[in-house]
């Protein structure tokens, strides 16, 4: 310590330093910490005693000190669509739950669910804010539930799962039929012909597919496969009809239109590669792999309606 | 100087401004009680609007919406307030660069609250003089009585203002029965009382401090200021003499006296400093705490504190119109007019509309090809409207919405639809990525130039 080298104004005490010196004359200064500095930090001490009593805070053996808080709130069960009010102790994972159970815009949810709920499906189609709350809600359940086999948009992918967006339904189009659908799940099925036809005649059968659809004109070839599509042999008309215009309720497709749900026929450049694909279908059939799940009990009755409508206006039938 | 002497910080020294009579005082009383009167008043006006809120000036923003007079400003508007606050930048460079800080002066809120809060002061405690020796005695009733009425009325302009403040953004009447109910929305309660908070504390005690140690306009407006601009100065030539100025002593009184002794006309009388709001001496020359209020205009009874320039001081003209003050006006006046024409000139309705892009497009059964949109509509309206939508430029084209292809809009309603369109078989192999026109009009309700908006429609290559 060497007094010596002090200013004037410490050496007068008029500023306390710690005592100390090092390097000979380097020294700290003493001063205190400002009031407002102070009483602020005082107040940060006592609100923390008390913010531990309010909330929960320090654990305590097996435990943990618990708070006096209190959140009450309620949750919708998703598959029954039961409401349930419950109570807990202060915690911000329910207070967010309660935050959003009181949220304007679920208010407004819950009031245009229980108007398209009562709503027949004619009044729901024509009602634009309906059809806008349906479109909205739908995307979400259809997203969640039904695009990762048929694609976001319902495009489907041809020779798996059905495309939704165009006009044509092999299990029919009607609301009622969508939402049977939804409900119960469906199994498509088409015979192995392998076998049964001979090869010649599984050509034939090919080549009358193709002139249906007007993809190849009548020959001779295609007449022959007509009387098998028509004839006992074939027996194709049980399922698709005697127009070829398929049967709904079996899920047998329409061959006439332009669409092609399992043979991809309008991918392939020449005719030839268009029947081959033809006959490797009926060659080998449906069997197992066109599947779609039931949905009851899976998603509750009013996200089914939701579907039904949304997954209907994707196709736009009416 | 010594170590100790350094002082970084300056210890406030209370400012007891005098009262002052004389055409500035008035001519900011009489701003105040326009600004106040608008303020105050303008919640409580009413104005009828079908289907929505029925107050005059309301910002509403749970609603989306604000309102003014006849103006809806929707949330998609809100770039004029972008407008609005560029005209206000520029206006303040504009008027302060022509005649100094006549906002800080004037019009600006701590000038006008710190205004009244001394008023008020001076109502219950009296001048100057009498304020300092309330100051310095110890508290005794009277001193409590007097200091508490000041507060406690402090303290209800404050609260009023800050409620006043809430009152634009939630219907006026039903606010302060709500707040007073204490049935309000926590929003309210912290508005208010945020505002009553700082009011009282910005303009009860902090005062001058705001001008010169928080305010940034303050700070950056010398940056505006140049040789021609207007500034309150003490005319040192007259007021000084050769020998300074002197008090009025005898033998020193009539001019002709003064002017033998070399003294100038400044008698020294100090009214100059007193009055100031801001505690500076204007003798002293242009200083940055001065926010150009013009009492010590008022004050002075030999004028010789007076609106002029640093060019007229120094004996040269000012020029009023000069590179600065006419780009500034130039950039003002486009401003205005493209915000005011922006705003005349708005669209009653909106209409977009968007490709789903997912598919991109369908193959329907009989071989044609369809797209689909969405289309967004927005009535801009606090009356219905009806709307039509249809498509052309595509050859063949259809257009199904199922059936709302026209459709009725309500108030201020905004609402999202399905849109297909569809071109037959034929028409396929010629159309890969064409255009569809989507026109949307409307046909009832308000008359504007349809909406037209060009989307792209895809096809698959040779289908």
């Amino acid at each position: 310590m060497s007094d010596n080298k002090l200013n004037a104004a410490q050496q007068s005490g008029a500023v306390q330093t710690t005592g100390h010196a090092w390097d000979g004359d380097l020294q700290e200064y003493n001063n205190p910490l400002p009031r407002w500095w102070l009483w602020c930090f005082y107040g940060t001490v006592v609100f923390s005693v008390l913010y531990w009593f309010i909330y929960p805070s320090w654990p305590v053996g097996q435990t943990w000190l618990k708070g006096f808080g209190k959140v009450d709130y309620t949750i919708v069960d998703k598959k029954t669509n039961k409401v349930e009010e419950r109570e807990q102790r202060w915690n911000t994972r329910a207070l967010l739950l309660a935050d959003l159970g009181e949220a304007a815009n679920n208010e407004q949810r819950k009031a245009m669910l229980s108007k398209v709920r009562a709503a027949s499906h004619d009044q729901i189609v024509k009602d634009p804010k309906m059809m806008e709350f349906v479109r909205s809600v739908g995307k979400g359940l259809f997203g969640d539930n039904c695009a990762a086999c048929h694609g976001r948009g319902g495009q489907g992918v041809v020779g798996m799962y059905p495309n939704l967006s165009d006009d044509d339904w092999l299990w029919g189009g009607s609301m009622d039929k969508i939402h049977e659908t939804l409900v119960q799940g469906r199994k498509g099925f088409m015979p192995a012909f392998e076998g049964v036809l001979k090869p010649e005649q599984l050509d034939d059968v090919a080549e009358y597919a193709l002139v249906l659809s007007n993809e190849a004109k009548p020959s001779e070839a295609s007449e022959r496969g007509k009387e098998i599509f028509q004839g006992q042999i074939g027996g194709c008309y049980y399922c698709h009809g005697a127009d070829a215009k398929g049967v709904p309720s079996q899920g047998a497709a329409n061959l006439t239109d332009k669409i092609w749900t399992i043979a991809n026929v309008p991918a392939q450049k020449t005719l030839q590669d268009k029947k081959a694909v033809l006959k490797t279908l009926i060659a080998n059939g449906v069997n197992n792999t066109r599947i779609m799940p039931a949905w009851k009990g899976r998603l509750n009755d009013d996200d089914i309606k939701l579907l039904a409508v949304y997954v209907q206006q994707l196709g736009g039938a009416k | 100087m010594s170590e100790d002497s350094i002082q970084l910080y300056q210890k406030r020294i209370q400012i007891h401004p005098r009262s002052v009579k004389g055409r500035f005082r008035n001519l900011k009383t009489g701003v105040m009680v326009l600004a106040y009167t608008i303020y105050f008043l303008l919640p409580w006006l009413r104005w009828e609007r079908p289907n929505a809120p029925d107050q005059a000036v309301l910002y509403d923003l749970p609603g989306r919406h604000f309102y003014i007079f006849g103006l809806t400003v929707q949330v998609q508007d809100i770039f004029w307030l972008a407008g609005v606050l560029i005209i206000f930048a520029i206006l303040l460079f504009f008027v302060t660069g022509l005649a100094g800080r006549v906002w800080c002066g004037y019009f600006c809120f701590q000038t006008l609250w710190t205004d009244l809060f001394i008023m008020i002061e001076h109502w219950v405690q009296g001048e100057r003089p009498a304020r300092m020796r309330l100051d310095k005695k110890p508290w005794n009733r009277e001193k409590l009585i007097k200091k508490g009425a000041t507060y406690g009325l402090w303290l209800l302009v404050a609260f009023w203002t800050g409620l006043t403040f809430t009152m634009y953004w939630v219907d006026a009447p039903t606010l302060v029965v709500d707040i007073l109910l204490g049935r309000a929305s926590y929003a309210a309660y912290f508005t208010t009382f945020f505002l009553t908070a700082t009011t009282f504390v910005m303009a009860g005690l902090a005062r001058e401090q705001v001008c010169i140690y928080m305010c940034p306009y303050a700070r950056f407006q010398s940056a505006m200021f140049d040789h021609d601009t207007l500034i309150i100065s003490y005319d040192a030539k007259k007021g000084e003499g050769s020998k300074g100025r002197a008090k009025e002593y005898r033998g020193q009184r009539t001019p002709e006296e003064r002017k033998a002794k070399g003294f100038g006309e400044c008698t020294d009388c100090g009214h100059c400093a007193l009055v100031c709001p801001m505690g500076i001496d204007i003798r002293n020359g242009l200083q940055y705490q001065c926010i150009s209020c013009a009492l010590c205009i008022d004050a002075c009874k030999h004028d010789l504190v007076n609106y002029t320039s640093e060019n007229a001081l120094n004996g040269r003209k000012t020029q009023f119109l000069r590179p600065k003050t006419v780009g500034y006006g130039v950039i003002l006046a486009a401003a205005t007019v493209i915000l005011i024409w922006s705003v005349l000139t708005r669209a009653p309705y909106t209409g977009t509309v968007e490709q789903i892009r997912q598919p991109l497009y369908t193959q329907l059964s009989d071989g044609g090809i369809r797209n689909a949109y969405e289309v967004k509509l927005n009535n801009k309206l606090t009356a219905p409207m009806t709307v039509g939508i249809y498509i052309e430029g595509l050859p063949g084209a259809t257009l199904d919405m199922d059936g709302m292809e026209r459709i009725e809009l309500a108030p201020q309603e905004r609402i999202k639809l399905l849109a297909r369109v569809q071109i037959p078989p034929v028409e396929s192999s010629k159309v890969v990525g064409d255009k569809v026109m989507f026109v949307i009009e409307s046909l009832d309700g308000a008359t504007a130039k349809p909406i037209r908006q060009e989307v792209p429609f895809y096809a698959p290559a040779g289908s």
